[in-house]
């Protein structure tokens, strides 16, 4: 008996290692295992988010352009301008699981922009009626536009974090240990990058007065 | 050699602590020029006169028993060049206001010298406040006080009209109070308290007895060891008295002071200026 005894606990010594390493075992492996699934997961969860606000803007548009069309039926340019960028943005979508290609998110970015673009246009048409500002169904139709655009901005910037949070778990020590061994399939996310156009300065220009 | 490791051990701790302050820097600083979340209404900028304040604290205080739903009024002096909306919404997130599950928090929020009101509204609530609801307590309470130069009653009259938006929908209120009565403070279910201790002093108690005296205790026989004052044998399988009591968990209650509940907002709302 004694000896058995003595044979499953050959020295205290070596037992407080045993009991150390299996105390750190499941310790180590919650550190570094969970951390880039989850951070993967919070990252398509902000893009399906963005997609969500995008897709709200796009439904608003069509009761937009069809109150400005009571008033400004001539304007058939601009009008005809934001559905096409309308029926385009809506054609381009990016399932979470193609957040690792930066060709999609460039065609996603490139159709949205042309949107908002062809959507500012629209609105500063709208300037020149002001029977249609003073419209309650306008009005309530741009509140909603705002409302969206906020959220879009707020919807972008929360992928982002998320994004830089998921790609420095790629790269950074602990965990790019299990990224190395393990999640070896697992790639860096793209994100959102300002187009060129809007990171020149703006120019000014007071003299020529050809713009009007 | 020796002093050469003993230095680089000396040198562990301050760097870790450089590191520390490395990755806590930018979020405090970052923090700082936040305003702090000291009550429903946080008038850093002044406008509001202590008459008005304290009806309006009164008031929200009131509201937030009933329904749960968080109104908090901030005035500052300047955005610092930032637009409203992105700082409404920092702020709206550093104070974490509405429920954790519920995000039913509105920020009311301005700003003194940009001219700019904006009216910030929870993930939760964004149903029941639209946006258009906010952006007309902005147009027609808001900016026609604020011209008038009436910030007090502006303000208070806006927080009138949340909450009318608010109650409008009486069914969801209350059920929404309700649900959130309930999990208000955290439960804590004794039974279950009770069976961990048992059920952990059982348990790990065996272990721990099997364990520790060879480690701990003085040999004493073949197999027998005293620690603590218990003589026990390990290996063959009866161990006498042994275990431990364990103190009950204590639960300290807060103050009467306010905080947020850790609710979120996602740019819910509308802006305005006067």
């Amino acid at each position: 008996m004694s000896v058995r005894a003595d044979r499953l606990l050959p020295s205290p010594a070596s037992i407080l290692r045993l009991a150390a390493l299996a105390l750190l075992l499941p310790l180590l492996s919650a550190c570094g295992y969970n951390t880039i699934p989850t951070a993967e997961e919070h990252a398509k969860a902000a893009w399906s988010e963005v997609l969500n606000q995008y897709q709200r803007r796009a439904d608003l548009i069509p009761n937009l352009v069809e109150t400005v069309k009571g008033y400004a039926a001539h304007e058939k340019e601009v009008l005809d301008s934001v559905v096409e960028a309308r029926a385009k943005a809506t054609q381009v979508t990016v399932s979470p699981d193609a957040l690792t290609d930066p060709e999609a998110i460039k065609a996603f970015q490139d159709s949205q922009s042309g949107l908002t673009g062809a959507l500012s246009r629209l609105l500063a048409v709208v300037e020149n009626y002001p029977d249609l500002k003073a419209n309650q169904n306008f009005l309530a139709l741009q509140a909603q536009l705002e409302g969206t655009e906020n959220r879009i901005t707020v919807a972008r910037r929360d992928y982002i974090e998320a994004v830089r949070d998921y790609n420095l778990t790629l790269k950074t020590f602990p965990s790019v240990l299990w990224a190395t061994f393990w999640f070896t399939s697992n790639q860096p996310y793209q994100t959102f990058t300002i187009p060129e156009d809007k990171m020149e300065v703006p120019k000014v220009d007071f003299g020529s007065g050809q713009g009007g | 050699m020796a002093r050469h490791r003993s230095a680089g051990q000396r040198a562990v701790l301050p760097l870790l602590l450089l590191l520390f302050v490395l990755i806590a820097g930018p979020t405090v600083a970052n923090a700082a020029e936040l305003p702090a979340l000291t009550g429903r209404v946080v008038d850093t900028a002044g406008m509001i006169d202590a008459g008005t304040k304290a009806g309006l604290e009164a008031k929200l205080a009131a509201f937030e028993a009933k329904s749960s739903d968080q109104i908090v009024v901030a005035t500052i002096d300047s955005l610092g060049g930032e637009a409203i909306e992105p700082y409404a919404n920092r702020l709206f997130r550093a104070w974490g206001l509405g429920q954790a599950g519920e995000n039913n928090g509105i920020l009311l929020l301005v700003a003194r010298s940009d001219r700019r009101m904006r009216i910030e509204v929870g993930y939760g609530l964004e149903g029941t406040l639209t946006d258009l609801h906010s952006k007309l307590i902005i147009e027609n309470t808001m900016v026609p006080a604020f011209r008038a130069g009436d910030f007090s009653g502006g303000i208070s009259r806006a927080v009138d009209d949340i909450i009318m938006v608010l109650e409008g929908n009486a069914a969801e209120l209350e059920a929404r109070g309700a649900r959130n009565q309930d999990g208000a403070g955290p439960e804590v279910d004794w039974v279950f308290v009770l069976f961990f201790i048992v059920w952990g002093t059982l348990f790990f108690g065996g272990m721990a007895m099997a364990i520790l005296p060879p480690i701990f205790g003085r040999k004493i026989g073949p197999g027998k060891y005293r620690w603590l004052g218990m003589d026990v044998s390990v290996g063959s399988g009866s161990s006498s008295g042994g275990g431990w009591s364990s103190g009950g968990t204590s639960r300290s209650s807060g103050g009467g002071g306010f905080s947020g509940g850790g609710g979120s907002s996602g740019g819910g709302g509308a802006s305005g200026s006067w």
